[in-house]
C-alpha cells in the first residue's frame, strides 16, 4: 500500500479524536474502543480532516515542528492508520 | 497498591424494561421495578461525575434503553461533556426518525442485536415479534451515517446457523458483527440446560466465523470469542475488577460488573448517597477485588494472573459457593470439574427438567424466592 500525496485523507465514520484531559493524552474513540495516541500519531491525525491533502499535511508538520523531511514517516503512519480502519480517503 | 486508574468505561443501565424476552439475558432475575428507577436529573449528574473522573466510554444498555423518554436528554448531555456514546439496543423502540434525531443528538453509535437471522427463530428466542422491525432498524442505522455495529447472541439453539446470520449481516453492509458468546449469568445461567453449546457446536462456529473473517476481510470486522467453557482460562472479566469499568444499574446502584449485585457480603453503594469518585476510589466494594492480596491458590502463584484477574468473581461465587475461588473455567481450578459436567456430552443430550424461563416482569423473582 502507498500513499498518493494528492490524496486527501479524513477520520472514518464513527472514529472520532479528542483530547482526554484525565489521560493527558489524545485518543481516538469508536464504536466501544478508544486507542490511546503517540504525540507524533495525534499531530498527523490532527490535520486528517478532509480538506488537506497528504502533501499539505506534512508541509503543515514541517512548518509545526520546524524540521524537513518527514515525508516518510507521515506516510509510513497513514499506511497504518488506513489498514486499522481510522481514516478513509476522498 | 499501585495507584488506582480512573474509569474508561460507563456503562448506564437505564432501566430493566424491555419489549423482548430473551431468555439468555445476562441480567439478574430480580429486576429492578420501574419505579426505583433513577431519574433524569440523577442520571445527568451520573454523566458529569464519571466524565470528570475520566469515563471516555459510555454506553446506554439496559433492559432496553429505548423505553427510556428521556433518552434523548441524555444523548444530548452524553454529547456535550465529550463522550463517545454508545446505544446497545433491540432496534424495538425507535423509527427511523428517532435514529435521525439521536444522530442530530451527537450519538455515536447504534449497536443493533439480533436474535438469529431468520424470523421464526429470532421471534422465539426474542418472545415477541421482532424480526423485520431490526431488518427495518439496521437499515436505518446505516441510512444516518452510522458504522453498522450488529450483535448476535448465540447459544445452543442458534450457533448452527453463524454463517446465514453473517450472510444477512454482509447483506445489510454491517462494517462490524459481534458474535456474543452468552455468558452464564442471571437469566441465562437459569436456563443454561437449554443454551450451553456442545463443543462440536463451538468448534464448527469457530470455524466458520474464521472463515468469513478471511472472506470478509476490509469489508466486515468479524468478533467470534469462544465461550469461556470451552476455554482453558477465564477471561479477564470486565478488563479486571475496578480498573476500567463501571456500570451503575437502573436503581443507581454502582457495579465494579453487571453482575457484581449478585455477590454476597459486598456492600454497593448508590450514586444517591454517594458520588462516584467516592465509590470508584474509596468504597470497599470497588477495592474488594483490586490487587492481589485477596487471590487464593492457584491464583496467588500463577504467572497469568496480570492477564486475567482471576477471571469472574460472580461465576466463581455462583458456581463455587465462593467468590474469592478462581473462576471454574480456568482448567488450574480445584473446581474446573462443574465446567466439565456441564459441558459433558451425556449431561448436554439430555432434556432439560425445567421448561426455558423467558426474561419478563412475571418470571422475575424477588429476593425472597431467589434460588439461583
Amino acid at each position: 500500500m502507498s500513499v498518493d500525496f494528492k490524496a486527501i485523507p479524513r477520520l472514518a465514520a464513527g472514529y472520532r479524536f479528542q483530547w482526554e484531559e484525565a489521560q493527558q493524552n489524545h485518543v481516538l474513540l469508536y464504536p466501544e474502543g478508544m486507542v490511546k495516541l503517540s504525540d507524533t500519531a495525534a499531530a498527523v491525525l490532527s490535520l486528517c480532516d478532509g480538506k488537506r491533502t497528504v502533501e499539505a499535511m506534512i508541509a503543515q508538520l514541517e512548518a509545526d515542528y520546524e524540521t524537513e523531511g518527514l515525508a516518510e514517516d507521515v506516510t509510513q503512519f497513514l499506511v497504518e492508520a488506513e489498514v486499522q480502519g481510522w481514516i478513509k480517503y476522498g | 497498591m499501585a495507584k488506582i486508574p480512573p474509569p474508561l468505561w460507563l456503562l448506564a443501565e437505564v432501566t430493566h424494561s424491555c419489549p423482548l424476552q430473551c431468555p439468555y439475558c445476562s441480567n439478574p432475575l430480580e429486576l429492578i421495578p420501574k419505579k426505583a428507577e433513577l431519574d433524569t436529573e440523577v442520571w445527568l449528574k451520573v454523566l458529569h461525575q464519571a466524565r470528570k473522573m475520566g469515563a471516555a466510554q459510555l454506553g446506554f444498555s439496559g433492559g432496553e434503553p429505548l423505553v427510556r423518554k428521556d433518552l434523548e436528554i441524555l444523548i444530548a448531555e452524553a454529547r456535550k461533556l465529550g463522550y463517545y456514546s454508545n446505544l446497545i439496543t433491540s432496534g424495538i423502540g425507535m423509527d427511523a426518525a428517532r435514529v435521525e434525531k439521536f444522530r442530530e443528538l451527537g450519538l455515536d453509535h447504534i449497536q443493533v442485536s439480533f436474535q438469529a437471522d431468520d424470523a421464526t427463530l429470532n421471534d422465539y428466542l426474542a418472545g415477541t415479534n421482532a424480526f423485520q422491525h431490526k431488518l427495518e432498524m439496521a437499515r436505518a442505522v446505516k441510512a444516518n451515517g452510522y458504522p453498522m455495529v450488529l450483535c448476535f447472541v448465540i447459544h445452543r439453539q442458534n450457533t448452527d446457523r453463524v454463517a446465514q446470520m453473517l450472510d444477512l449481516a454482509a447483506e445489510l453492509q454491517a462494517d462490524y458483527v459481534e458474535l456474543a458468546t452468552t455468558q452464564f449469568e442471571g437469566w441465562a445461567l437459569a436456563n443454561r440446560d437449554h443454551l450451553l453449546p456442545s463443543l462440536e457446536q463451538v468448534r464448527e462456529a469457530e470455524r466458520v466465523a474464521h472463515h468469513y473473517q478471511e472472506k470478509l476481510k476490509g469489508k466486515m470486522k468479524i468478533y467470534y470469542v469462544v465461550p469461556d467453557y470451552y476455554e482453558k482460562r477465564p477471561k479477564a472479566c470486565v478488563a479486571g475488577w475496578g480498573r476500567v469499568f463501571l456500570a451503575v444499574a437502573p436503581d443507581g446502584l454502582v457495579l465494579p460488573c453487571h453482575s457484581a449485585r449478585s455477590l454476597p457480603n459486598l456492600e454497593l453503594h448508590n450514586v444517591r448517597d454517594h458520588d462516584l469518585d467516592w465509590i470508584w476510589y474509596e468504597s470497599k466494594a470497588f477495592n474488594y477485588f483490586r490487587g492481589e492480596d485477596w487471590m487464593k491458590e492457584p491464583c496467588r502463584s500463577c504467572d497469568e494472573r496480570e492477564k486475567d484477574f482471576g477471571g469472574c468473581h460472580c461465576q466463581a461465587f455462583k458456581l463455587t459457593g465462593d467468590p474469592t475461588h478462581a473462576d471454574p473455567t480456568c482448567a488450574k481450578s480445584p473446581h474446573h470439574h462443574l465446567i466439565e459436567q456441564a459441558i459433558d456430552t451425556r449431561q448436554l443430550s439430555m432434556q432439560p427438567t425445567q421448561p426455558i424461563l423467558f426474561r419478563n416482569r412475571q418470571n422475575s423473582i424477588t429476593k425472597k424466592t431467589a434460588r439461583i
